[in-house]
This record gives C-alpha cells, structure tokens and sequence, in this order.
C-alpha cells in the first residue's frame, strides 16, 4: 500500500482527470476607497467594538499613556523589551519581557503598553506582528488590559492596503476590539478569554 | 455504511428526524431568534461594501483556481511549512488523521489537551479518537463547550449551541462545570465569566494544542485561525505544541488572496466588519509561540468531491454559515435533524459527497432537505450553487435506487403514457375521477399509495372536463 501522501497526491490527480481550467480572478474589486480622514474612520470604528479609543499630540502621548494607566488602576505593567522609554512613565512597576516573563507572571499583572505594525481604519482593526514595540504574542494576551498606540503613519484604510503593508512569515495577530462571543442567542458579549479590556491612543 | 464518520450513526433520514425536530417549539423558537437576529446583521454588513459582488467573484475564482491545480498547491504548502520548521503529515481519512494527532500528542508527553473550535477535527470524530487512546480533550470555544458539558451534538457550523437559550446553558453550566456557583445567572455575561474561569488554569498549562485551519496560503505556509473569544489564541500561542488538522481544500494561493477572504469571511459569518481575532502564523518562530508545529493534511471524502465537475464547487466553502441563516428549512428543523457536522444548506451538498455512498439512506436524504428557494446561493460568499448541487444529487440519489424502485416504476409508467395523446386522454379522463374525493373542492386524503404523497400535501380536485375536453367540444 502506498504511503498517504501518495495516496492524497494521486486521488487529486485521478479527481482532477478532467483538467478544469483554472479561472482568471478578476481583480476589480476595490483596492482603495474614499474613507475621509483616516484616524476619525479608525477611531469610530474601533469604539464601535466598545474598545475606548482617544486621539493625542505626539507631544502629549507620555502623558496619556500615564493617565489611561492610572484610570485603569494598572499599578504593574508588561513592556515589551525595546517599548520606547518615554512610553515607560512613571510611577508604574514595568515587568519587561526580558528573561521572557512567565506565563503565570503574565497573568498576575495588570496589563500591558504596545505599539502594534498597521492598524485598518474601515474595520477598525489593529495587525501586530511582534515587531517594534510589540514583543511576542503573548504578552498582549494574557494580561487582561491592552494599551495600544497607533501612529498616524501605520494606518491604512482597506484591508487590501493594510495586507500589502504586512510579511505573512512573521507571527501576526489582528485584534478588532476586545474579545467578544455570541454564542449565546447570538448576543453580542465582550470579554471572554483575550484581553477583557481594550484601549487605543491614535498619535496625530 | 454506518462506519464514515461525517454522518451520525443511528440517525435517522432527513425527514424522520425533521418530524422529529419540528414538534420541539422551544428548539424552534431559538433557531427563529438567532437566525432572524444574524439575517438583519448580516444584510447590513454586506450593504456597506460596494464591491461586494465583485469580492464574491474574486473569492469564486480563487478558490476555483486552487481545486483545479490542488496537487500542485499542495506540494508548495508543504514545502513552505517545512522549511520554516513545521511537519506535515498527510492523512487519507478521519482513522488515519486520528491516530496521527494521538501519536503526536503522545510524544508531547500529554494527556490532555485544549482544542479550538475546529470543522474538520468535529468532522473525523477526534475528541472520541483521543479519548479512546486515554487523551481528554477540552473544547475552548464557548458554544462548543456548551456542546460537549451538555453531552450533545452541534446544530450550527458557527454556532454549535445555537439551539440552547440561555436558561439551557446555565442549567448544563451549574450541573457540570465544578467551579460555576448555584447562583449563576443566565445573563450571557455572567455564563461567559463562569466559561472564562473554567477554561483559564487549562489555557495556562496546556503542553498540547488542537486548531483547524480557516485557511493556508501556500506560496508562504502560513496558517489563518479566524475567532471572537481569544481561546484559539490561547490555544495558538500557549502551548509548546500544536498541531494543525486542514482539510485538502483550506488552501489559497498568495497571501494577497487574503484580502479577499478577510473581507468576505467575517462579514458573511458573524455580520462583522472584522472578527475580534485572526492569527496568522508560519511554522515555528523562535522565542514566540508554540515550537513544535504538526499540520495533518485531511482528504477524508474530499478528493471524492473534487472528482465531480458539479458538486466540486462545494469544496469552496469558507464555512461562514451565511447559508444556514437563511434557510427556510434550517430554520425549523435546526441543525442536528441533517445528522452531520455539516448542517443547512451547504450541509446538504457536502455531506453526501464526503460519504460519497448514495446508497447510505440518510446522505442520500440530504440533497431533498431544500425547497430550492435559492436564498443560500444568494448569500453565498464563494458562490456556490447549492440549489444546482441539490439537484443534481438527487440525480445521483435517484440513480442509486435502480430502475426496479417505486418512484422509477412510477415515472417509467408516466413516460409511457405521455408518448401517446390516446393514452394520455384516457389517463386524464380516469384521473378526473379523483375529484369525487375531494372536499370542499381540495383532495387532503389519497388511497394508498397517493396517501404517502398526501400525508403533507393538498391538492385542488381535477375539474370533470380538461382543457382537450373543452376545446374539442366548443371548438372543434
């Protein structure tokens, strides 16, 4: 008896006997779109999740990050290992994922601060693929508070932009508002097992 | 057959257990809220896409390019896993794919472990596989752990629990999960913190990971899990192992083709404009996530599919559900009277094709589980023409009962009466007979075998005179 893969590889041959061609795939579908200013559609867009979006100066972002921290009570933080020093203000216990943290210590922490490397303002979505001022995948799921910063520049406004911006080897997680679920009558909940709680600065 | 997995053994053709199901008001009253909730919800997510038509066009041709070439996207998904870290084993049925993930898992040196909400792993019957082997499977998604606490059986691709209200799950809750309280309310926040709970201890120190896949680019090998809840990153991230069951047919070509099905995808499944989720990974990345990655390429029925020109396009599914949404009869049968992982629509067309035996009786029952009203075509994502497969499965279904049946022996006769306007006139003439049984103008009751046709059916009385009878008679 042949191997399974030779066995897979020659039903799909003997399947494919009549030598469908393969189409054309038409291509007109909307790259870009007129969305109006970009940082409003996204900022909407993420509220519309019920994650709490706020828009600041880029001089003014220390300051935000800070207060956003103290409004949530978030006394120990997570930072990922290159999160830029002013990002790290004080009077916060940064936990910085350097030896990488355990997973338990994740979970004992409050929450954590990231930048993230696009972010989608028709569907309001923010990509992170454990770039700069990111870390690894799990640092911005355990913890039950994320903090993200946007920067003017990383937004795009379709998905198609935001896919050509993005290396599909690197690991890459989406993240459209807080965790949610409806599986219950199909109602809408947020917060079931990733982040709980979502907020994002809009830098510009 | 009673030995393919896709079918539930012991149940009962389509219309036995749609009787069945239609005498449960509660159940039918749930399916009317969720799917008229997710109906509305949808229209207005797709309404706001001015491309939409061309997008499905775009996802039709995609997908219709990869089954022509699978071979070939096959061997460049595995190369590209494999160079980037991963091992791809290769499964021709639900048997072998059960012992592969059970190896793997054994080799992990575990004996649990935590499982996203996966079609193909419902589809093979793995959870019962593991168990078997002395492995416990854990359910992560909300509605499937609703499905597996309560002993049952899913009803909805999306949604397995979809036929449960919430005072169901909180009784299924308080009964089997030890660390939910008496006083658990059925507020779908409260239920959702008490299966946060439950599940976040095993999250934290599972060794081994189950997922499926929503899709795998095979230019890169990178894999796409599309969620709401956050368990499938628990489970993608977490654990030091995972392992990855694909059926053949999960594949796209280039990662621009995502742009596509992240579009079409959420909005067609849960009225989104994106999930809260999707996670993309490419074999093993050091320092990051699991660092042993396993993907089980799964025929199981699917390369029997491919092999029909008509019922092929079936295997472009995305698995988003639209077309169970819309369904008159899904609607009120639920799903579980389709007897398979796969119900609704899609259900109907994919199953009996996976069994690929039209002589079992309850896949051969499926493609009549339609009115042909076309609604699910309509809504389809990658267009697929359920209506057009249904159709040409009964076909196949009435073709496998042999010219000896009595619906063959019926339409032989009928043939032989409709070649000659003699015969025909007199089997007008004989039939307007039946007008004698009818009541206030409609017959609601035929002699056996008319009472098999009239059981759910009524007809108006034939006049005394036809149409022939007349013109000949007036005009002639």
């Amino acid at each position: 008896m042949a191997d399974a893969r030779s066995e897979v590889l020659r039903r799909v041959r003997a399947a494919l006997a009549d030598r469908p061609a393969a189409p054309e795939v038409p291509r007109d579908y909307d790259r870009t779109r007129d969305l109006g200013e970009l940082p409003a559609l996204l900022a909407e867009r993420i509220e519309h999740y019920r994650a709490a979006v706020h828009r600041v100066a880029a001089d003014g972002l220390a300051e935000a990050i800070a207060a956003r921290l103290a409004g949530r009570g978030a006394r120990v933080v997570v930072a990922p290992t290159d999160l830029p020093e002013p990002w790290r203000v004080p009077r916060v216990t940064w936990r910085l994922d350097e030896p990488p943290l355990p997973v338990a210590d994740l979970d004992a922490c409050d929450g954590v601060v990231t930048g993230c490397a696009v972010a989608i303002a028709e569907t309001g979505t923010i990509v992170l693929d454990a770039g700069e001022a990111q870390g690894r995948r799990a640092l911005t799921l355990v913890p039950d508070y994320h903090l993200c910063v946007v920067r003017e520049d990383q937004i795009a406004g379709t998905v198609p932009e935001a896919l050509a911006r993005l290396d599909p080897v690197r690991p890459l997680t989406f993240v459209s508002g807080p965790s949610a679920t409806s599986d219950i009558e199909l109602d809408r909940v947020e917060g079931v097992h990733g982040p709980r709680a979502l907020e994002v600065l809009v830098v510009g | 057959m009673g030995s393919n997995p896709v079918t539930w053994l012991g149940t009962p053709p389509f219309p036995k257990a749609a009787h069945a199901a239609l005498g449960d008001s509660q159940l039918r009253a749930n399916l009317r809220k969720a799917t008229g909730t997710i109906r509305a919800k949808r229209a207005e997510a797709v309404a706001e896409l001015s491309d939409w038509e061309r997008l499905r066009r775009a996802g039709e041709a995609i997908k219709d390019d990869v089954l022509s070439r699978l071979d070939t996207y096959l061997e460049r998904l595995e190369r590209a896993v494999t160079e980037r870290g991963g091992v791809v084993h290769w499964a021709r049925d639900a048997a072998e794919a059960n012992d592969t993930v059970l190896r793997l898992t054994r080799e992990a040196g575990a004996d649990e472990v935590v499982k996203v909400k996966s079609m193909a792993t419902q589809e093979i019957g793995l959870n019962e596989a593991l168990a078997a082997g002395g492995v416990h499977a854990i359910e992560t998604d909300l509605a499937e752990l609703i499905v597996q606490l309560g002993h049952d059986r899913p009803s909805h691709i999306l949604v397995p629990a979809i036929h449960r209200n919430r005072a169901e799950i909180r009784d299924i809750f308080r009964r089997q999960m030890p660390s939910a309280p008496p006083w658990l309310s059925d507020k779908p926040v409260a239920l959702t913190e008490a299966a946060r709970r439950h599940l976040r201890r095993k999250f934290l120190s599972a060794k081994v990971a189950i997922s499926g896949a929503n899709f795998a680019v095979a230019d890169t090998g990178s894999i796409v899990v599309v969620e709401s809840e956050g368990n499938g990153r628990m489970c993608l991230t977490l654990p030091r192992t995972l392992i990855t069951v694909m059926g053949l047919e999960k594949i796209v070509p280039t990662w621009r083709d995502l742009e596509v099905f992240l579009q079409l995808l959420p909005r067609s499944s849960t009225a989104e404009r994106m999930n809260p989720y999707t996670s993309v990974w490419t074999g093993v990345t050091p320092g990051d996530g699991p660092q042993r990655f396993h993907l089980v390429l799964l025929d199981n029925g699917r390369t029997n599919a491919l092999a029909d020109p008509v019922g092929r396009q079936a295997l472009r599914c995305i698995r988003c559900s639209a077309c169970l949404n819309v369904c008159p009869v899904y609607e009120r049968t639920g799903g579980q009277a389709y007897g398979s992982v796969y119900p609704g629509p899609i259900g109907a067309i994919l199953a009996p094709q996976l069994v690929g035996d039209m002589h079992d009786a309850q896949a051969a029952s499926l493609p009549y589980a339609s009115s042909l009203c076309g609604a699910c075509y309509e809504v389809c994502p990658v267009r697929i023409n359920i209506p057009e497969v249904l159709v040409h499965l009964r076909a196949q279904a009435t073709a496998a009962k042999g010219s000896r049946g009595p619906e063959a022996l019926g339409m032989a006769a009928a043939g032989w009466v409709f070649a000659d306007p003699k015969r025909y006139e007199a089997a007008q003439r004989a039939g307007s007979l039946a007008r004698f049984l009818a009541r206030d103008g409609w017959i609601t009751r035929l002699p056996f075998p008319g009472s098999r046709w009239t059981a759910s059916r009524d007809v108006p009385a034939p006049p005394a005179e036809s149409f022939r009878m007349w013109w000949r008679r007036t005009r002639g």
